[in-house]
């Protein structure tokens, strides 16, 4: 068991170096060059080649490539991810509380999340087939084909507009958490829920099941068995699921104009600020890398078969 | 005197109306051995799961099947449930899929016996310890703590043997029990439900598709093709003289396969296929 | 043969097949099929209702919504058709590689896919968008750059499943070429699983690439785009939100349609992977494979 979670996180170590490799070259791979980008958003009037060049000796691009990356890092690991090019902060003071605020409206939406697709995944395989079963999949099924945009545009025009119920933007109060949240829950939890469904609905037909009737076992603990079963499926598919909701939010955040990273980055995008652009790509990338590691260790710990399949 | 009573069982799809197995009577006498052997999709399973009422939901039967003078199609759920485990015990093919993977095996024992009998924890390990070291599990307590994947196929199967030494059931349901296992493990297992026999005197229904397993535990045979009965008579009369076709055409292709195996094996090979 | 009867016997899974059809046909001949010019101003037509001339009406600059419409399938279905197309291929031969050679090269291109998959999605493709700069094409780049990884491991998984049963080690002991056997053993019983992989990905890439314009990271101005549409709609949502209805319409039916025949895709080749107990192990890792890029944009 210790085991297992060492070597998990040994695995995430490497893997977080050249992820953050990736992510430092990602600035040499631009067209466009980085002291250019810096003199014309400082608003110079000519640049000469002079400038140029004292540009680059300022931001230390003279420098051979894995020194600079060493010394990137090393800054990366103090918070410290150098200043946006469009207003001069420093980028963490932008990126820090956008994270905090990305990473709430995940935990919630992750609850959420599990919350709905667990208990319609139950409902729905204990009505199999039935009417409620039928119809719940049908609507789900239109659901996750339909752009989230879409969706909360629909959401703000009857809750908002219509019913003047809750806030369209920002995240002012608790109110503010359910538009978005729902959302992405509804998004999500149409994929989900039909995995529990189908995986209760396959341990309905395991050999330990049957074994346990021609045992005598009452159904209500055949029933606890199969839960069981599903549920531990279901934390391999959940522990998945997190990091990918954390990667996706930016639509989300644009159209509520969360105050968080998806917002941040995209304005970034446009305005072309590239430090604001590869912090953001460096925190998501070690957030996931890390979250993904501490799913698998969760995984591992509830499954205990997986611990030795690896 | 006949302990159950198969009578015009017919088995059928609730959904397509296939018929899966047709007026099938037979009886088991008290003290013996029923062997059921025929090709996959025979109906030899479905047969034995009729018996205790555990086909699929999709499924359909109808016919008697009396147990001690009680026809079990009659009671209700719980009657049936009170039943199962105790006086009909189900071996099943695949040990490593019969226990809930989740758990460690000793759960599915102990609430096993806790739902049959009022026994407390340390009974129930007083009871389970020697009749897992009579079925060769040494170590009981260490296997007890294990999950179903940490075992073999063979052990799985010896442990539902030992379940099945402890609740003394009054018919032993053995589908396929030695399918899934390699040749020695196979031979042990054998060896192992001889000596149940021998220890319980119980009935026993052995459905398999091995003549070599069947000659060696059943004392009367019965023979499936696509649902029905084709022939049904002693281990011996049937061995040395089957009348009907299929039954010869069943023996002749095991035979070759069992001389092809132990040339193979250079006549190593202790239960033919 | 059976399967594909499967396919049509199902009338649902025939009408999606249908409708995915006539959209790319539709996309393919725009230039002819669009009743308009899509990106021609009439201002004194703004957002006029459906007429003879204009059978979606208008939208906000007085262009045609139903040529707008029309000329959008390009984007937002055929080029992503299209890098589907070559990252599902890239994948194919990567994952092929990996599953047949294993040892080494398996581990080490296992690795490259490994650090591809721990970007997520969407932070991978505004990475690309944020250095080569926002368009269409940076986000069907991102989408290659992406899914092959994906591909590479469903492919692979499949392969080991399959390279591993009896008839293709008895060709490898007769000594039949390695490419022969990929070619004629192991390919066709892949390409299920890959039709499978690529018709899931491929809904959830059509909403991800609308989406992105959406936002305003894809395409540019004036050239339509069902996301674009939306977008554009999105600033009348009070006042007109009818406006929302066409494209909204379009890439719903159009995005069922495709999930639809994927799971339909799906459900044809499940008997065969149930019957097959020795695909019982793999089949379990190629879902557990799938979850891992489920995104939904």
């Amino acid at each position: 068991m210790g085991g297992y979670m060492l070597r998990r996180a040994l695995v995430a170590i490497p893997l977080l170096i050249v992820v953050s490799f990736l992510t430092f070259i990602l600035n040499t791979l631009s067209p466009m060059d980085p002291a250019e980008v810096v003199l014309h958003t400082q608003g110079v009037p000519r640049i000469t080649d002079e400038l140029l060049t004292e540009t680059r000796a300022a931001l230390g691009m003279d420098r051979p490539l894995l020194t600079r990356y060493w010394d990137w890092l090393l800054s990366c690991l103090r918070l410290d991810f150098g200043d946006s090019y469009v207003t001069g902060k420093p980028v963490w003071s932008l990126l820090g509380p956008a994270f905090v605020n990305t990473l709430q409206l995940t935990l919630v939406s992750v609850i959420a999340v599990i919350l709905l697709s667990v208990a319609l995944g139950i409902l729905c395989a204990l009505k199999e087939g039935k009417l409620l079963d039928k119809s719940i999949r049908s609507v789900s099924f239109i659901l996750t084909s339909m752009p989230s945009y879409l969706l909360a545009a629909l959401l703000v025009l009857y809750f908002s507009v219509k019913l003047d119920l809750l806030p369209t933007n920002g995240m002012d109060t608790v109110g503010s958490y359910i538009l978005p949240v729902a959302v992405i829950t509804i998004s999500y939890a149409g994929i989900y829920f039909r995995i529990i469904r189908s995986s209760m609905l396959s341990n309905l037909n395991e050999d330990y099941v049957l074994f346990g009737r021609a045992c005598g076992l009452p159904e209500r603990k055949i029933t606890k068995r199969i839960l069981r079963n599903s549920l531990q499926m279901a934390v391999s598919v959940f522990c998945m699921a997190i990091p990918i909701i954390l990667g996706s939010t930016v639509v989300v955040e644009n159209i509520f104009a969360w105050p968080g990273l998806g917002t941040l980055s995209v304005k970034a995008i446009l305005a072309r600020d590239f430090p604001i652009v590869q912090a953001y790509v460096l925190v998501l990338a070690a957030a996931f890398v890390i979250v993904n590691s501490f799913s698998d260790m969760l995984n591992a710990w509830v499954n205990p078969k997986l611990r030795e399949d690896r | 005197m006949n302990l159950l009573e198969v009578e015009k069982l017919r088995i059928w799809d609730g959904h397509s109306g296939n018929v899966l197995v047709e007026n099938s009577t037979f009886q088991l006498k008290q003290g013996s051995c029923l062997a059921i052997v025929g090709e996959s999709g025979s109906g030899k399973s479905l047969t034995c799961r009729a018996i205790l009422r555990l086909n699929n939901n999709a499924l359909r039967q109808s016919g008697e099947i009396r147990f001690q003078g009680v026809d079990l199609s009659l009671l209700d759920e719980r009657e049936m449930r009170r039943r199962r485990g105790k006086q009909l015990y189900m071996i099943l093919q695949n040990g490593m899929r019969a226990f809930d993977p989740t758990n460690v095996i000793g759960v599915h024992l102990r609430e096993t016996l806790v739902h049959h009998y009022d026994w407390n924890a340390s009974e129930i390990t007083e009871k389970l310890k020697p009749a897992m070291l009579s079925v060769g599990l040494q170590d009981p307590i260490g296997i007890l703590n294990k999950y179903p994947h940490q075992l073999s196929g063979g052990m799985l199967q010896r442990i539902m043997i030992a379940l099945a030494i402890v609740l003394e059931p009054d018919i032993i349901l053995a589908d396929e029990p030695t399918t899934a296992l390699d040749t020695v493990s196979k031979f042990e297992v054998v060896e192992q439900f001889i000596r149940l026999r021998e220890r319980m005197g119980g009935s026993m229904i052995f459905v398999s598709h091995e003549l070599g397993v069947v000659r060696k535990l059943a004392d009367e045979v019965l023979v499936m093709k696509s649902g029905s009965i084709v022939e049904l008579g002693t281990t011996a009369d049937l061995f040395s003289n089957a009348r009907h076709e299929y039954t010869r055409y069943l023996m002749s292709s095991q035979r070759m396969l069992n001389d092809r195996f132990q040339q193979l094996m250079g006549g190593a090979g202790i239960v033919g296929r | 043969m059976k399967r594909l009867r499967y396919l049509f016997n199902n009338k649902l899974a025939a009408l999606s097949l249908i409708l995915i059809s006539a959209t790319f046909i539709v996309g393919i001949f725009a230039p002819w099929m669009a009743p308009n010019d899509p990106n021609e101003v009439h201002m004194e037509l703004r957002f006029a209702s459906p007429s003879w001339e204009f059978l979606l009406g208008n939208d906000h600059l007085g262009r045609c919504v139903l040529s707008r419409l029309i000329h959008g399938i390009r984007p937002s279905v055929l080029w992503v058709l299209a890098a589907l197309f070559v990252s599902a291929g890239l994948g194919t031969i990567i994952g092929f590689i990996a599953g047949y050679r294993r040892g080494r090269i398996d581990s080490f291109l296992m690795r490259i896919c490994d650090i591809m998959l721990s970007f997520p999605g969407y932070v991978m493709i505004l990475a690309i968008i944020g250095i080569l700069g926002v368009g269409v094409e940076n986000i069907l780049l991102a989408f290659v750059l992406i899914k092959w990884a994906w591909f590479a491991r469903i492919v692979r998984t499949s392969v080991m499943g399959y390279a591993e049963l009896e008839y293709v080690k008895f060709s490898k002991a007769l000594g039949v070429g390695n490419l022969r056997i990929m070619r004629t053993h192991i390919l066709p019983v892949t390409l299920p699983d890959i039709a499978v992989a690529s018709s899931s990905a491929y809904g959830s890439m059509v909403l991800q690439i609308s989406g992105f314009s959406f936002l305003g990271l894809g395409i540019q101005a004036p050239h339509a785009e069902w996301g674009m549409m939306l977008n554009e709609a999105r600033e009348v949502m009070f006042s007109r939100p009818e406006m929302m209805l066409a494209p909204g319409i379009m890439t719903v039916v159009f995005v069922s349609a495709v999930n639809f025949f994927a799971d339909a895709i799906q459900v044809a080749l499940d008997p065969k992977l149930r019957t097959n107990s020795s695909n019982r192990k793999y089949q379990s890792a190629l879902v557990a494979e799938k979850m891992r890029r489920d995104e939904v944009a």
